[in-house]
């Protein structure tokens, strides 16, 4: 994976708040956030999954140029013909006719609130991988870990995700 | 406002509601903020047509995000230490969703008071979308 760094920005912090229905102005405020017990603008405890926007490797966000598996003209396929099909499966696998990948839990340990100008790096650490049988079939389960450290090397979050790929639709529901 | 170890009893409970029909373009602005561009999430040709599904979903991580906010609002901007979450069920477009977090356990830390949380945020129909942990840091 190339190396990269999230830079922590005001207005993405605030994007982000009002994605997820939060009103506090702790979160995009600096007037009022300086009254608080943080003393300024946080971001709320999700937010470093928007992490994705600054991966240049993250794989569901359209490249210019590159074919895309969401619909353009037919039901899946849109931007530039598809690749080539490889031994792990065109565009990452994700494409329709079956199985998909989907988040099944997320978890954060917080040393720190994020704030605005914070520029945080992550070290991906080893994560287990299991199987088992389930209502959509056989499930695959894989776990990441990342370590969150600033730029002063402090460590300021721990994420963990667990990622499932179904045989077919999920059946969740 | 932070919570204090002094009034906080384990079986203390709080509600929210933190979703009111969901509209499907909340999940694109959720979409746009996080930069998960998944078509499950906003492509209804897509996810009906290829992916075989009713019609498009909420990130898992929006529903993470929309119980977040009560958690904070109870335990207090930056007091948390940990927060996790399964999720359990889809949650659609017209959802309504209710989350709710129950003290579990109070515990003495090298960081003084930590409250810990049971969370479990369900659909208008009462069914378990997600469910999870989370902790945070008491005033004495």
């Amino acid at each position: 994976m190339a190396e990269w760094s999230f830079p922590v920005e005001a207005g993405h912090i605030m994007m982000f708040a009002r994605a997820v229905g939060d009103p506090n102005p702790v979160y995009y405020d600096q007037d009022a956030a300086s009254s608080t017990e943080v003393g300024g603008v946080i971001a709320p405890p999700t937010f470093i999954q928007a992490s994705a926007q600054f991966n240049p490797d993250y794989f569901l966000r359209p490249r210019i140029g590159q074919f895309w598996f969401g619909s353009g003209k037919g039901p899946s396929g849109s931007g530039a013909a598809p690749p080539e099909p490889t031994a792990e499966g065109a565009g990452g696998g994700r494409r329709g006719g079956g199985g998909v990948g989907l988040h099944a839990e997320q978890h954060f340990e917080y040393h720190r609130p994020l704030r605005p100008g914070d520029v945080l790096t992550p070290t991906n650490k080893e994560g287990k991988t299991w199987e088992r049988e389930g209502r959509s079939g056989h499930l695959v389960f894989s776990e990441s870990i990342t370590e969150w450290h600033d730029a002063e090397g402090n460590l300021v979050i721990t994420t963990r995700g667990v990622g499932v790929r179904t045989s077919g639709p999920a059946q969740r529901s | 406002m932070a919570l204090s170890a002094s009034t906080l009893k384990v079986g203390d409970a709080r509600s929210e509601v933190v979703a009111t029909n969901l509209s499907r373009t909340q999940i694109v602005q959720y979409a746009g903020a996080s930069g998960d561009y998944n078509p499950l999430h906003s492509d209804e040709v897509y996810v009906t047509k290829s992916a075989g599904y009713p019609t498009v979903f909420a990130h898992g991580m929006l529903t993470m995000g929309l119980t977040g906010r009560l958690l904070t609002d109870w335990a207090g901007d930056g007091r948390l230490l940990s927060y996790g979450a399964r999720f359990e069920k889809q949650v659609w477009p017209g959802d309504t969703l209710t989350a709710t977090a129950t003290v579990e356990a109070i515990e003495d830390t090298d960081q003084g008071k930590v409250a810990k949380f049971s969370v479990v945020t369900v659909n208008e129909a009462g069914d378990r979308v997600l469910s999870g942990t989370a902790s945070a840091r008491l005033d004495p």
